[in-house]
């Protein structure tokens, strides 16, 4: 079966307001062309799910008001520093933080993969992250001769995983390389929404060292075709991520005008000029 | 040598030795002094120390997503790793989340990242704090990423091994749940760490050493290949320390 194969905008169209939206970090593939698209629709209400953090697309979704409640361990801009709309959200009280730790978004990412109800993880137990997820539950080691507490975590079921890859076939095979966080999240989530690079003509499962790296089609609800996708992120071993743009949007974003006139610029602007 | 050193070669100096026997050393983002000297341990070792390096090509071994550092540490195949906080406390406890009310906060950070997790489960966790004022080493932080020690019933090979910050070097006690003073960094003093620690910790019997400068073998080596490395992922770094490549 075919997947199908939208704009950019059309894919976005699919994420409906108040959607669970789970993310990867900047170092992994992010469908920044999608985010911008998001935007520009006027999301609203959006879980955002960090796997297992976010950085600017989730600052920039949480900027432009799309997102609701935000669930990740952490958000950061990496040497950009702290993520000033995310910051501002948290003081102002505008979105519901879930704080978590990197390992429990990934445990409750796969048993959601497996189709189970909760998944245990050690750690966590004496923290505030668990204090304040009463979602998350302490039991005792079934298998344990006496006392062993140990947290139980839901599954994680995200409606939809929003990613950026370097290529995809016609087939709806998406490949991610070693970046195989995309591929959990593909697995676990109701929808997988990928932007990509390019579309390739050939079948990425003909050849083992493509398929290896590849997430079948079985997964994937939708393809968008969108080159320099990740931009202003670079993806590994591609192009390297828009550093002065990227210093730019952590400036501009320090203030309520400066967000508003960088938006206005890169992301309601007619694309051709936004992808200068 | 005399006074040809700089501070974070001495910093790097100090925690390389708190990794030297070990096998497998874990280093997350945002940390190049920890990284270099995760990399000078490694150059001590002959080749039996492996380091992994996140957010490096070159020295990144996973290839199973973003979980697979997780799994094998809780495998306990990591046998140190570094942790840093907003606000470090007497207890050893971490907060990487907030200052103030956890819902109405008067500064939020990027949150807690694997702390929650690493800290449990990695033997040597050693804290890395560049800035030491009452403001960030406090008698109790407003919010526990991951606390320093637990219950006896709780399953917890992994916990703190050294504080180390730019001022000085604390050893963890477990046994008394709280830091000693191990060491003071060359032009630093004993007094000065009283006045700029917000949490009260124990002093070790007689005089309190001064942390050593690196020796000559030592220092060649954080200047040379240790530094020419850690410019792959931290180039601001290497270049404003040690002159190496250009600045991003």
């Amino acid at each position: 079966m075919l997947a199908a194969q939208l704009s950019v905008d059309a894919l976005a169209a699919r994420i409906p307001d108040g959607a669970k939206v789970a993310v990867p970090p900047d170092y992994s593939y992010c469908a920044m062309a999608a985010v911008r698209a998001l935007i520009r629709r006027g999301a609203r209400d959006l879980h955002l799910v960090g796997v297992p953090t976010f950085g600017f697309q989730g600052d920039m979704l949480i900027g432009a008001g799309c997102v609701g409640t935000v669930e990740t361990s952490a958000v950061t801009l990496g040497e950009h520093g702290l993520a000033p709309r995310f910051t501002k959200a948290i003081k102002d009280g505008a979105i519901r933080m879930m704080d978590a730790t990197c390992p429990a978004v990934h445990a409750a990412l796969q048993a959601s993969e497996k189709g189970i109800p909760f998944i245990p993880l050690r750690g966590l137990i004496g923290s505030d992250i668990l204090a304040n997820r009463k979602d998350w539950k302490v039991g005792n080691n079934p298998f344990a001769e006496g006392d062993d507490p140990i947290v139980f975590l839901p599954a994680l079921k995200p409606d939809v995983a929003l990613f950026h890859a370097p290529m995809a076939d016609r087939f709806g095979n998406v490949w991610v390389g070693v970046r195989r966080e995309l591929m959990l999240m593909a697995h676990a989530s109701a929808d997988a929404y990928v932007t990509v690079e390019k579309i390739v003509d050939t079948n990425l499962m003909d050849d083992p060292k493509t398929k290896a790296g590849t997430i079948p089609g079985l997964y994937v609800s939708a393809v968008a075709e969108a080159e320099k996708g990740a931009w202003p992120l670079g993806i590994p071993y591609g192009y390297a991520a828009d550093q002065d743009h990227l210093a730019r949007y952590a400036e501009d974003a320090r203030t309520d005008e400066g967000f508003q006139a960088w938006l206005d610029r890169f992301v309601f602007a007619p694309p051709a000029q936004a992808a200068e | 040598m005399s006074e040809d050193f700089r501070p974070e070669e001495v910093l790097i100096g100090a925690i390389a030795t708190a990794l030297d026997g070990l096998r497998h050393v874990a280093v997350g983002a945002s940390s190049p002094i920890p990284g270099a000297a995760a990399l000078l341990a490694r150059s001590r070792s002959n080749g039996s120390l492996r380091v992994s390096i996140l957010g490096s090509e070159e020295n990144n071994f996973f290839t199973d997503g973003g979980k697979e550092l997780f799994d094998v540490a809780g495998q306990g195949r990591i046998d140190a790793f570094f942790l840093s906080g907003a606000q470090i406390d007497g207890q050893a406890n971490v907060n990487l989340v907030a200052v103030g009310d956890y819902r109405k906060p008067k500064a939020r950070f990027p949150g807690s990242f694997g702390s929650g997790y690493l800290y449990f489960a990695v033997p040597r966790v050693i804290l890395f704090r560049l800035e030491h004022t009452p403001r960030t080493l406090v008698e109790k932080v407003d919010f526990i990423s991951a606390p320093g020690f637990s219950d006896d019933n709780v399953f917890r090979p992994g916990g703190p091994y050294k504080l180390i910050t730019d001022r000085c070097l604390f050893h963890v006690d477990k046994q008394r749940r709280c830091f000693r003073l191990e060491s003071v960094h060359p032009g630093h003093t004993v007094e000065e760490i009283h006045e700029q620690t917000g949490f009260s910790f124990d002093l070790p019997d007689g005089a309190v050493p001064t942390t050593p400068i690196p020796n000559a073998a030592d220092l060649a080596t954080i200047r040379g290949p240790v530094a020419e490395e850690i410019a792959e992922i931290y180039p601001a770094f290497a270049a404003r320390v040690f002159g190496v490549g250009k600045a991003a």
